[in-house]
Formats: C-alpha cells, sequence, structure tokens
C-alpha cells in the first residue's frame, strides 16, 4: 500500500518544528506502524536525511516506550500501543498525521520523542511501599482475597506510556496517578503509606504541570493497558480522606 | 596480568555453602557503606533490585539506563513467571529439587554451588515482592496461586496474569524510586555506557554518552555493577527489545573480562512466526500456553488443509509422541528444536512452512472459553493484533525465535569478574542456568542476584578496597574518553551507502543459519570466513547522519552493530570449539541415534571462558572445570 505520512520534525526543544510531506510507498499490510516508519527512514538515509527519531523500545506493547499521536489520537487507531499498531487498519491512499504526545509537561527531545520523566518523579514521590528487603514475611501469610488482587492488578497493569495526559484537553495525568494509587491501596501491604501516597503524589502532578480531571474520559479511551477512569475516582476520594485528615 | 578463573566456591556441604559464605563474608559497619561509591549500569530487575537494596543498605549508588525511564526495561516483557521453591501446591516440590531441575534443565553445564544459591533464595524473592505490593494471581482463599512450567513436573511458578516481569519490574522501580527519593541512588536515564575504566587491572568507572545532548563524561565509583541483559539480537531478529545490546559487556570484555560460554544462546519455542522482510522483532508467546495448548502438525508432508480440516488421526502431536511424561511441557532447547525437525521433514504449516500449531480446543472444550480468556486473554489479544487471526477459533502458529542468553562474562561465586571491582548480574553474567535456561528462571536471577546475593558479597571487595576510589582525573579515565570520543568520529567519519540497520539484518541472518538451532564445523567456519567481510564493508560504507551533539538513533545504532559484528566471531568460535552438543548449543555432529543432543562430559564438563587479546588477534579459550559433587551426570530425560 501507498501512503502520504506528515510527519512533525524539530530539531530539538530550542528549535521551531513544522509538519513535513513524506510518501511511504509498497508498504505490506502486515507492517507494523512502528516497521512502516523503519521503511521510510531507510528511505530517507538513501536519500542523505536525516531519519525521523521516534522513541520504541520492546515493540510488543509492554514497555510504554512508543508515544506517537497519530492522526490527532494518543496511540492512533490501535487497541493498544504505536507499536501494536497494523498497516491493515490503513487504507491504501490514505493520508496520515504523526506527532509527538503533546503535553507541556513531556518537553520535546527531538521530532517525535519527548522526556517523560515528570512520571517518574511522581512515582518517586510516592508510588511504592516502603518494604525492606529482608524484612518480608511468608508470602501465604498475607491473605489477599482473589477480587481485590485481580483489582489490584487491574490498575497496576498501567504501562506510563503518558498517552491519557496526552488525549486530555487539560493534560491531566490523575488516570496514571490513579493506577498507582488504586493498585497499592487495593493491598493490604498498601494500606500503612496509604495517606502519605496519595499526598505526596498528587502534589508531585500538580508541581510538574498536570492539569485536573474534568470527566472528559479522553485518558480511557486512549489507554493501551485499559486502565479504567473509576481510578480517578479512587484518587478523589483517597485524597480527600487523607487531606481530611490531614487537616484534623 | 595473565587471567585466573577461579570461582570461590565455599568450602562445605552444598546446602551450607551460602549460609556459611553469608557468614564469612565481610562487613561494612552501616557509617562507612556511605563513603562507597557504586556504579550500577542497567536497571532492569537485576540493575533496579541491586541499586536499590545498595541504596537500601546506606552505599552511595549510581545508576544509569538507556531507556527513558528504569520502567522500560525488556525484563517488563518477560509473561509466564518466577519460580519459587515454595512448595505451596504440596506437590512434591523443595529447594533441592528446584535445584536439581535447573542443574538438569541447563544440561549439566552450570555451576551447582551457584544453582543451589539460587534455589534457596527464591522463597525469600516472593516474600519480598509480595511485601512491594507485586499483585499474584490469588485463590478466593487469597492463597498464592501456581501454574506449571517446561522441565519441571510441579506447580512453582507464580505469576501475574500475563504480565509477570511487569510487575516484578515495576516492583523493583518502586524500590529504586524510594532510594532516589531517599538521596541514596542518583538516577541517569538516556544515558548509555559506552566504556569501562580499568585502574591496576580494577574496575573503577564507566564512559557514558549522554543520549540527548552527546555529552561523554566520565563516572568513577569503587566498584562497578553491570546488569545489561543479553546478547540476543546480534540474531537481529529475537524477542529482545529493539535497544537490547551487548554493548557494555562487549565493551568491558575488550577491557580484561573474561566472556563465558558466549555460544550459549536460548531458541524459545513458542514464538509468533515470521511475516516478511520487513519485520523488525519478533514476539513471544508465554510458554504457560503450554500448560493448556497442544502442540501438533499434519502427519502427512505438504498437507495444506485447515487445520479444523485435519483429523486428529492425522495430526502428529509430537511432543507429547516423543516425551510423554513431560508432553507439551518439554524444555525449550527440546521444543524448539523438535519444531525445527518437524518443520524441516515439510510438516511445517503456515507462509514457509516454518511454523507448528499451538492448540487450545481441547481445553476450551474441557475447560470453557471464559477460564481460557482469564489465563491468557491478553496474549490471544496480542496474537491477533499480530496476524489478524483469532485463536480462539483456530489454532495459534509459532515458531521457534531467539529469546535468551544463557552466556556472559564470567562471574565467581562473588558475582564478580575475573575484573577485581566488576560485578555482573542477570542476564548479562554466565551463571546459573548452564547452556539451557528453564521457563520463569530468568526473573528469579535477576532478582536472586540483586536482591539477595549481591548486597552480601560485595563487601568482601568493598571492605579491603577503602579510600582507593581515583578521581576521573586520572589518566585511565582521560584515556578511555578519548577512546570514545575517537571511536563516534570514526562512525560518523565513514559516510557510506549502506544503512546501519542493513548490516545488522546481514549478520542476523548470518548468525541464524550458521550458528542458530543447529550448528556444524561447516556452517560455523563459513561464518567465521563471512563475518570479517561484512566487518570490513561495514567500516568502509555504513551510513551514519548527524552530528554527536544531538539525539541521534543511527550513531547508538552504529556502536552496538559495530559490537555485534565482532561479537557474532566470538559466539561462531566458541560453537565451534565446544565439540559436543548440550542444551540450546545443538552440534549437528553430536547427537544420539534419535537426534537428541550429546554431550561429552569427559572433553567439555567446564566453563569456557573467553580472553580478548586484541584487534584482529584470535582470544585465548579458558577453562573452568565444573565439578559435580551431588548430582550425578546423567543423560538427559524428559521421555
Amino acid at each position: 500500500m501507498n501512503l502520504h505520512l506528515k510527519v512533525w520534525r524539530q530539531k530539538n526543544s530550542e528549535t521551531k518544528g513544522h509538519l513535513v510531506d513524506y510518501e511511504a510507498r509498497n508498504i505490506p499490510e502486515d507492517c507494523s506502524f512502528l516497521e512502516m516508519l523503519d521503511l521510510v527512514n531507510e528511505d530517507l538515509l538513501s536519500r542523505g536525511d536525516e531519519p525521523i527519531a521516534f522513541d520504541h523500545d520492546c515493540r510488543e506493547g509492554i514497555c510504554g516506550m512508543c508515544s506517537l499521536t497519530i492522526n490527532g489520537i494518543p496511540h492512533g487507531p490501535s487497541e493498544t500501543t504505536t507499536c501494536q499498531l497494523y498497516m491493515r487498519k490503513f487504507k491504501d491512499g490514505a493520508t496520515i498525521y504523526i506527532e509527538p504526545f503533546r503535553v507541556g509537561a513531556f518537553p520535546l527531545l527531538r521530532d517525535l520523542a519527548v522526556n517523560r520523566s515528570a512520571f517518574d518523579r511522581i512515582q518517586q514521590a510516592g508510588g511504592f511501599i516502603s518494604a525492606r528487603v529482608g524484612a518480608a514475611q511468608d508470602a501465604n501469610s498475607i491473605l489477599v482475597p482473589k477480587t481485590d488482587s485481580d483489582h489490584a492488578m487491574e490498575a497496576a497493569a498501567c504501562i506510563g506510556c503518558g498517552a491519557c495526559a496526552a488525549a486530555c484537553p487539560n493534560a491531566s495525568a490523575m488516570l496514571f496517578v490513579g493506577a498507582k494509587v488504586t493498585h497499592l491501596g487495593s493491598l493490604p501491604q498498601g494500606q500503612p503509606e496509604r495517606e502519605r501516597r496519595v499526598l505526596a503524589m498528587v502534589k508531585k502532578m500538580d508541581e510538574e504541570g498536570f492539569g485536573n480531571c474534568s470527566n472528559y474520559l479522553e485518558c480511557e479511551a486512549v489507554c493501551p493497558a485499559e486502565i479504567p477512569v473509576t481510578v480517578i475516582g479512587q484518587l478523589n476520594r483517597d485524597y480527600s480522606l487523607a487531606l481530611l485528615k490531614d487537616n484534623l | 596480568m595473565s587471567l585466573t578463573l577461579d570461582p570461590k566456591i565455599p568450602s562445605g556441604p552444598l546446602e551450607q555453602k551460602w549460609e556459611r559464605h553469608k557468614f564469612e563474608s565481610k562487613l561494612i559497619n552501616p557509617s562507612n557503606k556511605r563513603k562507597f561509591e557504586i556504579i550500577v549500569v542497567g536497571t532492569g530487575l537485576a540493575g533496579a533490585s541491586a541499586a536499590a537494596t545498595l541504596g537500601e543498605l546506606g552505599y552511595k549508588v549510581t545508576a544509569f539506563c538507556f531507556q527513558d525511564s528504569p520502567r522500560r526495561a525488556h525484563s517488563i516483557a518477560a509473561q509466564g513467571g518466577i519460580n519459587a521453591a515454595k512448595n505451596y501446591q504440596n506437590d512434591g516440590d523443595s529447594v533441592h529439587r528446584l535445584f536439581y531441575d535447573t542443574i538438569k534443565g541447563g544440561d549439566f553445564r552450570a555451576r551447582e554451588a551457584n544453582v543451589h544459591r539460587l534455589a534457596e533464595v527464591s522463597v525469600s524473592i516472593i516474600d519480598h515482592c509480595v511485601a512491594l505490593g507485586v499483585p499474584f494471581a490469588r485463590e478466593y482463599g487469597g492463597l498464592l496461586d501456581n501454574r506449571s512450567f517446561g522441565g519441571a513436573q510441579v506447580s512453582r511458578t507464580f505469576y501475574a496474569r500475563g504480565q509477570t516481569g511487569q510487575q516484578l519490574l515495576l516492583g523493583a522501580y518502586s524500590a529504586l524510586n524510594r532510594q532516589i527519593a531517599a538521596g541514596t541512588v542518583e538516577m541517569h536515564s538516556r544515558t548509555e555506557m559506552l566504556d569501562l575504566v580499568t585502574v591496576d587491572g580494577h574496575a573503577k568507572g564507566i564512559v557514558t554518552r549522554n543520549m540527548v545532548t552527546g555529552e561523554i563524561k566520565s563516572w568513577a565509583a569503587d566498584c562497578v555493577i553491570m546488569a545489561t541483559g543479553g546478547y540476543g539480537n546480534v540474531f537481529y531478529l529475537s524477542t529482545n527489545a529493539k535497544g537490547s545490546n551487548v554493548t557494555a559487556t562487549y565493551r568491558a570484555y575488550k577491557r580484561g573480562a573474561a566472556f563465558a560460554n558466549p555460544c550459549y544462546t536460548q531458541i524459545h519455542p513458542t514464538c509468533i512466526p515470521v511475516a516478511g522482510d520487513h519485520q523488525s522483532k519478533l514476539t513471544l508467546m508465554s510458554e504457560s500456553l503450554r500448560n493448556d495448548g497442544r502442540v501438533w502438525v499434519p502427519k502427512n508432508k505438504g498437507d495444506t488443509r485447515p487445520p479444523s480440516q485435519i483429523p486428529d488421526s492425522e495430526r502428529d502431536y509430537y511432543l507429547e509422541r516423543k516425551y510423554p511424561s513431560f508432553g507439551n511441557l518439554a524444555p525449550r532447547d527440546i521444543s524448539s528444536r523438535s519444531a525445527k525437525e518437524v518443520c524441516d521433514e515439510g510438516r511445517g504449516v503456515g507462509p514457509g512452512g516454518l511454523g507448528v500449531y499451538l492448540d487450545f480446543a481441547d481445553s476450551i472444550k474441557r475447560l470453557g472459553e471464559a477460564k481460557i480468556r482469564e489465563r491468557y486473554g491478553n496474549l490471544f489479544d496480542m496474537y491477533h493484533q499480530i496476524t489478524g487471526e483469532n485463536a480462539y477459533e483456530m489454532p495459534m502458529r509459532i515458531f521457534p525465535a531467539v529469546h535468551y542468553t544463557m552466556g556472559g562474562l564470567w562471574v565467581d561465586y562473588n558475582l564478580m569478574s575475573n575484573l577485581p571491582g566488576l560485578f555482573v548480574l542477570g542476564e548479562a553474567n554466565f551463571s546459573d542456568h548452564g547452556a539451557n535456561r528453564l521457563g520463569a528462571s530468568a526473573l528469579m536471577q535477576g532478582l536472586a542476584d540483586g536482591y539477595f546475593v549481591i548486597p552480601y558479597t560485595i563487601g568482601n571487595y568493598l571492605a579491603p578496597e577503602g579510600g582507593k576510589r581515583p578521581t576521573t582525573d586520572h589518566p585511565a579515565f582521560k584515556q578511555t574518553e578519548a577512546d570514545v570520543r575517537a571511536k563516534i568520529q570514526k562512525f560518523l567519519s565513514i559516510k557510506g551507502k549502506r544503512s546501519v540497520e542493513s548490516f545488522h539484518r546481514e549478520l542476523g541472518l548470518l548468525m541464524w543459519d550458521h550458528c542458530g538451532m543447529g550448528r556444524s564445523e561447516k556452517s560455523l567456519t563459513r561464518a567465521l570466513n563471512r563475518i570479517p567481510a561484512l566487518r570490513q564493508e561495514f567500516w568502509e560504507n555504513a551510513n551514519v547522519p548527524g552530528e554527536n551533539e544531538s539525539l541521534n538513533g543511527s550513531l547508538e545504532q552504529a556502536g552496538r552493530v559495530a559490537d555485534y559484528l565482532e561479537f557474532g566471531e566470538l559466539m561462531c568460535l566458541d560453537a565451534l570449539k565446544r565439540n559436543e552438543s548440550c542444551g540450546g548449543h545443538f552440534r549437528e555432529e553430536y547427537q544420539t541415534p534419535d537426534g537428541e543432543a550429546q554431550r561429552d562430559d569427559e572433553h567439555f564438563a567446564h566453563v569456557a571462558a573467553w580472553e580478548y587479546q586484541g584487534e584482529n588477534k584470535p582470544p585465548i579459550r579458558h577453562v573452568e572445570p565444573l565439578v559435580y559433587e551431588n548430582v550425578k551426570l546423567a543423560t538427559r530425560s524428559y521421555k
């Protein structure tokens, strides 16, 4: 198949970027979207141009590194991540817009690659259980009802790609933060630090410049890990209770 | 200094070695720990758990990864599970059984003492991961659930849906984050180690490149820990992440660290077959699927009927037929080789006849589709996205693919290489899996090394080293940094016509054809003749555009492929010199009449570790004999 691409090119954070037209020719349908970009890059190289920079690593939908906005939607028409999008989803002759994840808190590095370390800093603020190595009791001495464990797993599946914030008109990271708060808050091991955790993570989230949720639900629609928006409800509930207790 | 391989295995009975070693290991008092600086390269399971634990103990840790966050490391892609000798299923498991299964699974080419320690600490790993909040699968009563994996007749594998690696890595990442917040670990992502710095024969630092700005920088420390993963991408197509590479370990090898058993590679039997020339990587379908899936091909050659129209009597469930006691759960090397065999006979399915069926119809009939969906839903979804086929309705097509590398830098019982001060953890070292790794044992080893081994053994090196840390002003740093800069300039000045990617593809295919599932003296000799020519062409005609001072993927790739072009040769050489078949190393000349791997214990019950001698000079092969005091070397049988 043949495709018209409009790709965001930007040398670095200091220069201005713009959309550049490329033709992708003879692309097999079984190709993944990133493999299609590989072919375009090979073509650019052969013509003496610099290839398009984009982030990717595992190419099996789990590492969360790939981060393209395709036709205005983070991860495009993929059911999961950009790397798991196959060209058979597109029509021959289609025009495809390829842009980076656009979030103020994710500064652009080059072309389609952005810096998502703000997410790491939110996790560093409180996204953990303080368990010292060697201090744990036997694993089966903590009984966790299957429903709680499944609930925790559902939220823990977040791959930290940032599509939620990129899709949100407010650039909110509340699905991402809510996922961690829900994961750890659903388990008995996570209770001692539950309030500290939510207060610290929300504070950091605000400091990093992410917006608040106003129920557009775009985040849930694009989330490759199918994190339900109910984690934001959980986040709000935990945050309110923690704030209340903190002020008592 | 001539190279010596002293494994430093503690004396005493096998079961007491680790306890005794922990007691005899040197301690560093809490207030002195912060005076020691430790570099950790790579923050996957092994690196993140090591950095977090050492930081927690009070050491000053600086950690590096090439990804944009430690959470991206390829440990995250491990699907099936993690083994531990908990015996929660009351099915006869024990530390000794896990030890024995691992030694046998590795085809009797691993060190007894290391493997026993691994089995011992496996139980603590599960305890610790649960404490960290890893949401392992549970039963309704709240207890942890288990499943079975290849090479074992007990259920000892703990899992979190099909995303066990993800959950374990995120657990280690959270522990690492806690230490970053506490200020004990300083983290540098998008930073690639390009060389190891040795001072008076000791590893005392590294040189890195900031992958965004191109800044080349030296870092000095009291010791260096490398947890940089495996080298499966030498084959170009593998289940590894695109970024996984051999550069850190290979450059350490060029600085004097011995590289052990590079020919031991694991070809995983259940991957999605190659679809075309555009393909950039292969995707694994977890081994856990073999709990409920049956592997088969048509009995007759060239049978192109759709699978649903081939009656049971005309199907060959070859694993069940050949290995009745383990059946579809035969170990990976054996399952992969059997798949190759039936495809070589012309009975393969799908495009090019390079595939076999993995069929869930019987399990769906027995358990219902809902149960199968609950167990493997995400894998079936992934299969659907990639192939466009629905595996609930028709069998999956699978084919073996490069997955894991058992070889790696040589380490002693303390996980220290022959270079004092260089520690190597996880897949990057060679230590615990022998010639074949059992499923769900990689996660176990990575976390064992990082959480429970290195924190104890590192003191043996550090305690007497107090105050010997050089600064980056030392001439060794200046020289290494200059070498790194010169190499980068060399890449950028080739200005050739051919993309780095195309060299990688060509090398990968060459390695797959000549040093893949089957190897022979003839094929290896041919590869050894062809690789130097390809390498020469690379240095004359590679196209590496752009400059160092920006995000430059081509430059990153050039460095890695240049190393593969040398390392591939070392792999072939190692395979050529090991005149036997064992585990994942199948030399076609050495097989039993029924096609099984034929070991030669008299001549090859040893580790082969290679010492670099300089450019275009043959490396020296050193040998560490493997001494078996507790298990009897036997022909591996899964019949």
